[in-house]
């Protein structure tokens, strides 16, 4: 019975972990947008791999990371009008995702698993790929930190003090890509995001460091990976909306406490 | 004089169709305090912006091969989910502990170490972003209206604490600066901007520039003269200047 869950739980918890000081960055650089129009340049990366019938991880990777590269670019020229170019970017890749698949014969996409995933069907591979992208990105991540935090207060600054932030900040939106496109074929384009977005958000004002705003992160990512999984074991919920359900709700009883507390 | 700190030959500036900056030729020498004045638009902070590499531009920019800057926005954009200190915020830019004391006694920040950046007020703020710019001891120090906020005692307190750090640090300071008559006496060379560099050298000489004169009025014109040394003029009840030879005040 144990093995059912196991994989699924561990990779969820992998995810949880990296998502804690990813999505923190995230939130520092208000990069949300940059999450939602990465995940849904996936899709295109599916229909892609589907239509030419190549490796699905790796052709999500490439997109992925391409539209990483694209956006980041689009941020240095256009910054007026960055939202607006976002959706327009992310809309177009996932409408042209569906047109291709449109075309392919007698091959109709479950919208379902792209939004949600399914967790519960992770295996012992999907697992393996999971951790080596977590522990990769996690090394970047601590290895940069200073650098990272730095740019998060002030690009500017960190730029006339030394700091090469355009290279910087492609690596950091190209190590979100990776994480979205491995996450996204474990658990969803939903829970990737929001393990990425609400537990960092959910532990900002009970911090005064960055350091702890991550790992407070992590911790409730790790919270609600694990509460969810546990509700959909025995209620027979699907498993990625439980995880995001709880994790929403931890948001709004966290701000809801402080709110009392004052 | 010892090679510049940075030198830009010929820089121009545009945005759209219109041109902000053009024939710009800048020096900033070790040991010496340029201060950029002009109106508003004139194109300051942008020119301080070239220098610091933060701006497109045509011309020639060239620095001292591995040089340190120290840079002092005019603002601070800092966004509020950021959750981090006042001294944390100064370690980020790589300083070590001891220069860290060092600055942040010297400009007076010591009693709000922990607090978060968020809760700092604007004065203190100024401060915060000077500690900044010194933590790393740097060659060149940009600043861009230092003590804009700053009330009228900080205001000429952090002048002299900008001038003592020159001395401490040998450092070029390249300054933007609205306070002409606290600023003067401390600059080696002035330089008036409007687009296009209006006139530039000693203030003394500088503040007789009829260019000068014609962008700032007679009045700024006297308001800077008597905090800068061995004049060689006089000036009359309205604020006039009228040139005689060897008739000049001395504020010795």
């Amino acid at each position: 019975m144990i093995e059912i869950i196991l994989y699924p739980c561990l990779a969820g918890i992998l995810l949880a972990l990296i998502g804690g000081p990813l999505g923190s960055f995230v939130i520092w650089q208000r990069m949300a947008y940059f999450g939602e129009s990465i995940a849904h340049s996936a899709l295109l990366g599916i229909a892609i791999a589907i239509f030419l019938n190549i490796n699905m991880t790796i052709t999500m990777l490439i997109v992925c990371c391409s539209m990483a590269a694209v956006l980041s670019q689009v941020q240095k020229r256009f910054q007026l009008s960055l939202n607006t170019l976002l959706a327009i970017m992310a809309h177009t890749s996932l409408a042209t995702g569906l047109v291709i698949i449109s075309l392919i014969p007698g091959f109709r996409l479950d919208i379902n698993s792209f939004l949600f995933g399914d967790l519960l069907a992770i295996g012992k591979q999907d697992f393996i790929l999971i951790g080596l992208v977590s522990v990769a990105s996690f090394m970047f991540i601590s290895n940069q930190w200073q650098k990272l935090i730095s740019l998060a207060a002030n690009e500017e600054l960190a730029f006339v003090e030394g700091v090469n932030t355009n290279r910087l900040q492609l690596l950091l939106l190209l190590c979100m890509a990776i994480v979205v496109a491995i996450g996204i074929k474990a658990v969803g384009v939903l829970l990737i995001v929001s393990l990425l977005v609400i537990p960092a958000a959910t532990s900002r004002k009970w911090v005064r460091s960055p350091e702890a705003m991550a790992a407070l992160a992590s911790t409730f990512g790790v919270a609600a990976v694990l509460a969810g999984l546990t509700m959909s074991y025995y209620a027979d919920t699907p498993a990625g909306p439980s995880i995001v359900a709880i994790a929403g709700f931890m948001y709004f009883f966290s701000q809801l406490f402080l709110l009392l507390k004052k | 004089m010892s090679e510049a700190l940075i030198a830009l030959r010929g820089v121009e500036v545009h945005v759209g169709s219109q041109t902000i900056l053009s024939h710009i030729d800048l020096d900033v020498h070790p040991k010496e305090i340029v201060t950029l004045i002009g109106p508003n638009g004139a194109g300051k902070t942008t020119l301080v912006r070239v220098v610091l590499g933060l701006m497109k531009f045509s011309g020639t920019r060239k620095l001292k091969p591995d040089i340190k800057i120290g840079y002092m926005p005019q603002k601070l954009e800092l966004n509020p989910q950021l959750p981090i200190t006042v001294k944390r915020f100064l370690k980020i830019s790589g300083a070590n502990d001891k220069q860290l004391a060092q600055r942040m006694a010297q400009t007076g920040i010591e009693a709000i170490a922990h607090h978060p950046m968020q809760s700092v007020s604007g004065g203190e703020l100024q401060r915060v972003l000077l500690a900044r710019a010194l933590v790393q001891n740097p060659e060149l120090l940009v600043l861009d209206e230092p003590a804009q906020g700053v009330d009228v005692i900080g205001q000429a307190e952090m002048y002299s604490l900008i001038n003592k750090i020159k001395n401490e640090l040998g450092c070029g300071v390249l300054m933007i600066s609205h306070d002409l008559h606290l600023v003067m006496a401390q600059t080696d060379r002035v330089i008036c901007l409007n687009h296009h560099v209006c006139c530039h050298g000693h203030p003394d000489h500088v503040s007789h520039d009829p260019a000068f004169i014609e962008l700032f009025g007679a009045k700024v014109s006297e308001n800077m003269a008597p905090y800068t040394h061995h004049h060689d003029h006089e000036h009359d009840l309205h604020g006039n200047i009228s040139h005689k030879e060897h008739a000049g005040h001395h504020h010795d």
